[in-house]
C-alpha cells in the first residue's frame, strides 16, 4: 500500500486583518471592500517559503527515522533562490542523509500537488522507501492588489511511504492546459492577472471538472463517496459549484481557510489536505484538486492508522497560535515594498563566505553540534577540542543535533541600538537540556515577556538578507514558549 | 619560575589628549597631542625611544592596518613598531608590550601609544558588527548584537542569580554613572563634564534593556601614551618619585562561558582569573584594604557594577550595598573612576587602557589637581574587551616605587 504516512503544517503566527489592508487602501481602491473580511497569515520578517516549509517538515517528520527518507521535494513559486537547490537547503536544515534526492517544484499553483505526485510515483516504483514532500509560500504582491488580501503565508508537509499509511493513494488524473490566469516573467517581482470572470468560467469551471471526472472514471468512485473535497480557490463558491456537478455534498467541500489564513498558493492544496486529514476518520475518501495551467486531482482513502498518529502542531495547532498584527506599514516594510531609512548602521556588510558556509553547513543550516565521546559533554558548536576544561580531548566529538533539544534563556536583552528589521532586537544566551549553550537571536517573542529561565524552541529562520548580493542567510533562532494564558 | 613584573619597569612619562568629539583632529593629530605631553614629561628626546607598541582597534576608521600609522605620525626614526589589537583591551595590550620589552632587557626605553578616532564612523556607538568584520563563521552565526546589548545581559543574569528586583539593580547602576559624572566634572580632559542625578540616569532613553543612554559610556576620540624604562634608568635620567608597574595580567575567554556549563552570565570569568593573578603578582593580599583607587572598564554601568565583585573588592552579591553606600565615590573608601571613567571620557578603544593608567600615574605623583586623592599608594586598572561571554580582560596595577 502506497500513501501518506505522516503530515505536518505551519502557518506563521502573525495575522493581519484584511480590514486594515482595505482601510489603508480604500482611498484608491474602494473595491477591495468586497474581500476585506477575515484575516490573512503573515510571515514574520525572518520567514520565507523555505523556512516555513522547514517548520512544516519538522512537524511532519518528528520521530521519523530520517535515514529511511530517500527524497525531499519542495514546492513554491516564491523560492528564496532561483539558482541554488532550495530543497537542498531544506534537507540540510532537517539533517536528512546526504544520500537522498532532492528537487524543487515551481512555476505553477499546482507545484505542491506535482511534488506530491512525484513522491507517490517514486515510492510506487519501489525505488524510494519514503519521500518527504513539502510546500511553502510567501507571496509578495503590489499594494492594494486583490491577492494581497487573498493570499496567506504558510506551508505543509507530507511523507509518502508504504509503512503505516494513514491515507492510501488510490489514483490521480492530470490535465495540462496552458491557461494563463496569471503569470510572472523572468526578473519580475509581481504577477500579472487576467480578468477574474474569465478565470472562473473558462478556467476553474471547465478545466477542474475534466480532471475530477477523469479521476472518478479511473478510480470508480462517485461524488457521493467523497468525504472531503479539497480544492484551493480564492473564489470561495467555485469549489462548491464544481462539487455540485459531481453530487459531492456541499458540507464535504473543505473550507479554503480564507477567513483565518488566506491562500498559500502552490502550498495550499497540501495545507488544505493536511487540514482535512486532521479531521478525517478511517474510511474517508479525500479528493485533492490543484489548479494551475491545467489541473491535478488525486484520491486518497484514510486508513485506521490515522487514529494512531501521534499529536502534532499541524495546521490546526499553528492556526491556534495567533498574534494579531495591526500595522499594515510593517507588513509592507517586512516585504521590502517600501523604501525605508534604515540608518547608516544598517549598511553593515553581510557578505557570506560560501566556502565557510559549506564547511560548516551542518552547524549553520542543520544546527549540528558535538558530543564528546570521552566525557559526554554536548556542545555547540562542535569543535576539535572539547570545551570541558576537565577533558579538552582532541577530535573526539560526534555529531549531535540540537534543533529539537529544549532550551531555556540564561540571559537576554532587548536592544534598540543594533540594526534589525523588527526592533528592538531580542537575543541572549540559550542553554540546552543535557548540555550545550550558545548566543542566539530570538524570534516570535512577546515584548516584555522574556525572562531568565523561559523555555525556548529553536527555529530555522532568515538571519540576514544581503541585498547587495541577493543572498539570504539562514541560521537558527530561539523562539520563546509562552504559555497561552500569559501571551 | 618566573617572578613576575613587579617593580621591574617604571613609567618615565605619560600623555593624554583631550577626549571628546574631536572633529578637528584625526588619529594622527590626536597621537601627536598625547605624545608631545608624554615626551616632555619623560624629559627625553624622541630618538631615545627604542621600540614602540601601537594600539588601535578599528583600523578601518583609523590609520589603517599595521604599525606605520604611529611611526609616520610621530616620525619615529625607523625603530621597531608593532601594532596590537585586542578588542577594547588594546590600550593595555600596547602598554604590556612596551613593559615586557623593557623588562626583558631587549630595550631600555619603549613607547606604548593607543588611539581611536570613533567619530569618523558616521553614527553614534561603535561601528556595527557585521558579516565581514566578525569573521567568516561568526559572521554567519553570531546574533546581530550591539555592545550595549551584549553587556545588558549581565543585568538579567545578575538579577536572576541574586534575586534582585529590576528597579533596585537599575538604581544601583544609575548611581555608578552619577558617581563617575561627579568626578568627570573636575577633569578638563574628559569629554562629558556635567553632573547627573539618579533620576536623570534612570529616565534616560533605553538603549538595550535595562541600560539607558546614561548607562552607556560616551563615544569619543582620543589618544594616550606612556614611555617606560627601568627604575634604574629613570633614576639616572633624574627622576625621583617613580611610579612602577606592580602587575600586568591578562585572561582571555576560551569558549567555556559561551559553550560549557559553569558560567551563569552574571559576571566575568576572565576578570576573576586575571584579578587573582594580578594580586598575587603585586603581592596584594586583601584588595579591599590595600588598593588606594582603581579605574574599571565602565563601557556600561552594569560592567563596572559586576566588576566591583569580580575584582574581589565588593563581596559577591554585595555590589549594590557598596555602591549605594558611596564606597566607590571620590570621598569613599576606594574611589573608582576618579577621573570620570569611560563614562565621561568616552571610549576611544585603543586609548582607554592607557588613559586609565594616566590617571593612576597622575594621582600617584600628586598631579591630579582638584581630583587629587590623599596619599594614594596603589592603583589598579581594569581594561576589558569583547563581550561578557567571550572577552579579553587586562588588569594592571601600578604604584609608588618604594
Amino acid at each position: 500500500m502506497v500513501g501518506i504516512t505522516s503530515y505536518g503544517g505551519y502557518i506563521p503566527r502573525l495575522r493581519l486583518n484584511r480590514g486594515i489592508i482595505y482601510g489603508s487602501n480604500a482611498w484608491m481602491a474602494p473595491g477591495l471592500i468586497g474581500s476585506a473580511n477575515g484575516e490573512r497569515s503573515m510571515a514574520n520578517w525572518d520567514e520565507d517559503s523555505l523556512t516555513m516549509a522547514v517548520e512544516a517538515s519538522r512537524d511532519c517528520i518528528s520521530g521519523f527515522d530520517k535515514k529511511k527518507i530517500d527524497a525531499a521535494y519542495l514546492a513554491s513559486v516564491n523560492f528564496p533562490f532561483q539558482e541554488r537547490l532550495n530543497s537542498g537547503v531544506m534537507a540540510t536544515a532537517l539533517n536528512l542523509p546526504d544520500s537522498i534526492e532532492s528537487a524543487d517544484f515551481t512555476s505553477s499553483m499546482r507545484a505542491g500537488a506535482s511534488a506530491l505526485m512525484a513522491g507517490i510515483n517514486a515510492v510506487k516504483t519501489g525505488d524510494y522507501r519514503n519521500v518527504l514532500v513539502a510546500a511553502g509560500n510567501r507571496k509578495i504582491t503590489k499594494m492594494a492588489y486583490l491577492h494581497e488580501l487573498w493570499a496567506g503565508d504558510g506551508a505543509a508537509a507530507l511523507t509518502v511511504g508504504t509503512e503505516n499509511v494513514i491515507a492510501e493513494y488510490k489514483g490521480a488524473a492530470t490535465i495540462t492546459d496552458d491557461f494563463v490566469d496569471h503569470y510572472r516573467g523572468l526578473g519580475e517581482q509581481f504577477e500579472y492577472n487576467w480578468e477574474e470572470r474569465w478565470i472562473k468560467d473558462e478556467g476553474y469551471m471547465k478545466i477542474v471538472p475534466k480532471a475530477v471526472k477523469a479521476l472518478m472514471d479511473k478510480t470508480g468512485i462517485t461524488g457521493k463517496d467523497v468525504a472531503k473535497f479539497v480544492m484551493p480557490c480564492v473564489f470561495g463558491n467555485v469549489p462548491v459549484q464544481i462539487a455540485g456537478k459531481f453530487e459531492i455534498p456541499k458540507e464535504n467541500v473543505s473550507n479554503n481557510l480564507h477567513a483565518v489564513c488566506g491562500d498559500t498558493g502552490p502550498a495550499h492544496a497540501l495545507v488544505l489536505f493536511v487540514s482535512a486529514l486532521e479531521n478525517a476518520k478511517p474510511g474517508d475518501k479525500i479528493v485533492m484538486v490543484a489548479f494551475g495551467q491545467g489541473c491535478s486531482a488525486l484520491l486518497f482513502e484514510v486508513t485506521d492508522n490515522i487514529t494512531k498518529l501521534k499529536a502534532r502542531n499541524g495546521i490546526k495547532g499553528s492556526l491556534a497560535e495567533r498574534k494579531e498584527e495591526q500595522n499594515y506599514i510593517k507588513f509592507l516594510a517586512h516585504r521590502r515594498l517600501l523604501e525605508q531609512d534604515l540608518t547608516i548602521r544598517a549598511e553593515a556588510n553581510w557578505k557570506t563566505a560560501l566556502s565557510t558556509l559549506y564547511r560548516k553547513k551542518g552547524m549553520i543550516l542543520g544546527m549540528i553540534g558535538g558530543k564528546c565521546a570521552k566525557c559526554g559533554t554536548a556542545q555547540f558548536p562542535k569543535a576539535d577540542v572539547c570545551v570541558n576544561p576537565e577533558c579538552n580531548a582532541v577530535k573526539t566529538q560526534e555529531d549531535c543535533e540540537f534543533a529539537d533539544v529544549p532550551g531555556e534563556i540564561m540571559s537576554y536583552t532587548s536592544d534598540l541600538l543594533t540594526y534589525t528589521m523588527d526592533p528592538p532586537a531580542h537575543y541572549g544566551m540559550v542553554t540546552f537540556e543535557n548540555g550545550g549553550r550558545s548566543m542566539f537571536d530570538f524570534t516570535d517573542y512577546e515584548i516584555g515577556k522574556i525572562e531568565v529561565g523561559l523555555p525556548v524552541r529553536m527555529v530555522f529562520r532568515i538571519r540576514n538578507l544581503d541585498h547587495q548580493r541577493g543572498f539570504t542567510q539562514y541560521f537558527w533562532k530561539a523562539k520563546p514558549i509562552i504559555k497561552k494564558e500569559e501571551a | 619560575m618566573a617572578d613576575g613584573i613587579k617593580d621591574k619597569v617604571a613609567i618615565l612619562g605619560m600623555g593624554c589628549s583631550k577626549f571628546g568629539e574631536r572633529w578637528d583632529c584625526g588619529p594622527e593629530e590626536l597621537m601627536v597631542e598625547a605624545f608631545e605631553e608624554c615626551l616632555t614629561d619623560a624629559g627625553i628626546d624622541r630618538s631615545e625611544i627604542q621600540a614602540a607598541w601601537f594600539g588601535q582597534c578599528y583600523d578601518e576608521i583609523g590609520t589603517g592596518k599595521g604599525a606605520p600609522g604611529l611611526a609616520i605620525s610621530l616620525r619615529l626614526p625607523y625603530i621597531p613598531v608593532t601594532r596590537v589589537e585586542n578588542y577594547c583591551a588594546t590600550g593595555t595590550e600596547a602598554f604590556r608590550g612596551a613593559v615586557y620589552a623593557v623588562a626583558s632587557g631587549a630595550c631600555d626605553i619603549a613607547l606604548a601609544q593607543g588611539v581611536e578616532k570613533l567619530k569618523d564612523t558616521g553614527y553614534g556607538g561603535l561601528p556595527a558588527i557585521d558579516g565581514v568584520n566578525s569573521g567568516t563563521l561568526s559572521g554567519q552565526t553570531l546574533p546581530n548584537i550591539s555592545a550595549p546589548g551584549a553587556f545588558a545581559q549581565l543585568a538579567s543574569a545578575y538579577r536572576a542569580k541574586h534575586k534582585v528586583n529590576y528597579n533596585d539593580l537599575k538604581r544601583a547602576i544609575a548611581q555608578v554613572s552619577v558617581k563617575s559624572h561627579a568626578n568627570g566634572v573636575k577633569n578638563p580632559k574628559a569629554h562629558l563634564r556635567k553632573p547627573v542625578t539618579i533620576e536623570q540616569v534612570m529616565a534616560s532613553p533605553i538603549i538595550a534593556d535595562p541600560l539607558g543612554l546614561f548607562d552607556c559610556c560616551g563615544v569619543s576620540d582620543g589618544s594616550a601614551c606612556a614611555i617606560v624604562t627601568t627604575p634604574e634608568i629613570a633614576k639616572k635620567l633624574g627622576k625621583t618619585d617613580l611610579v612602577s608597574v606592580k602587575s600586568l595580567q591578562l585572561a582571555v575567554s576560551n569558549g567555556e562561558e559561551q559553550g560549557f556549563k559553569d558560567w551563569d552570565g552574571s559576571y566575568f570569568a576572565t576578570t576573576r582569573h586575571a584579578a587573582k593573578r594580578a594580586y598575587a603578582e603585586a603581592g596584594i593580599k586583601n584588595p579591599r584594604e590595600e588598593l588606594s583607587m582603581f579605574e574599571v572598564h565602565d563601557c556600561f554601568s552594569i560592567t563596572e557594577f559586576v566588576t566591583y565583585e569580580d575584582l574581589y573588592i565588593s563581596p559577591e552579591g554585595g555590589g549594590i550595598k557598596d555602591v549605594m553606600d558611596g564606597f566607590y565615590n571620590a570621598d569613599g573608601q576606594i574611589p573608582c573612576q576618579i577621573d570620570g571613567g569611560l563614562k565621561c571620557f568616552g571610549h576611544p578603544i585603543g586609548a582607554s587602557g592607557l588613559r586609565m593608567l594616566y590617571e593612576m600615574y597622575l594621582q600617584l605623583l600628586g598631579r591630579a589637581g582638584e581630583r587629587q586623592l590623599k596619599d594614594p599608594r596603589l592603583g589598579l586598572t581594569h581594561n576589558l574587551g569583547g563581550f561578557p561571554f567571550a572577552n579579553v580582560n587586562a588588569i594592571s596595577i601600578v604604584g609608588r616605587y618604594e
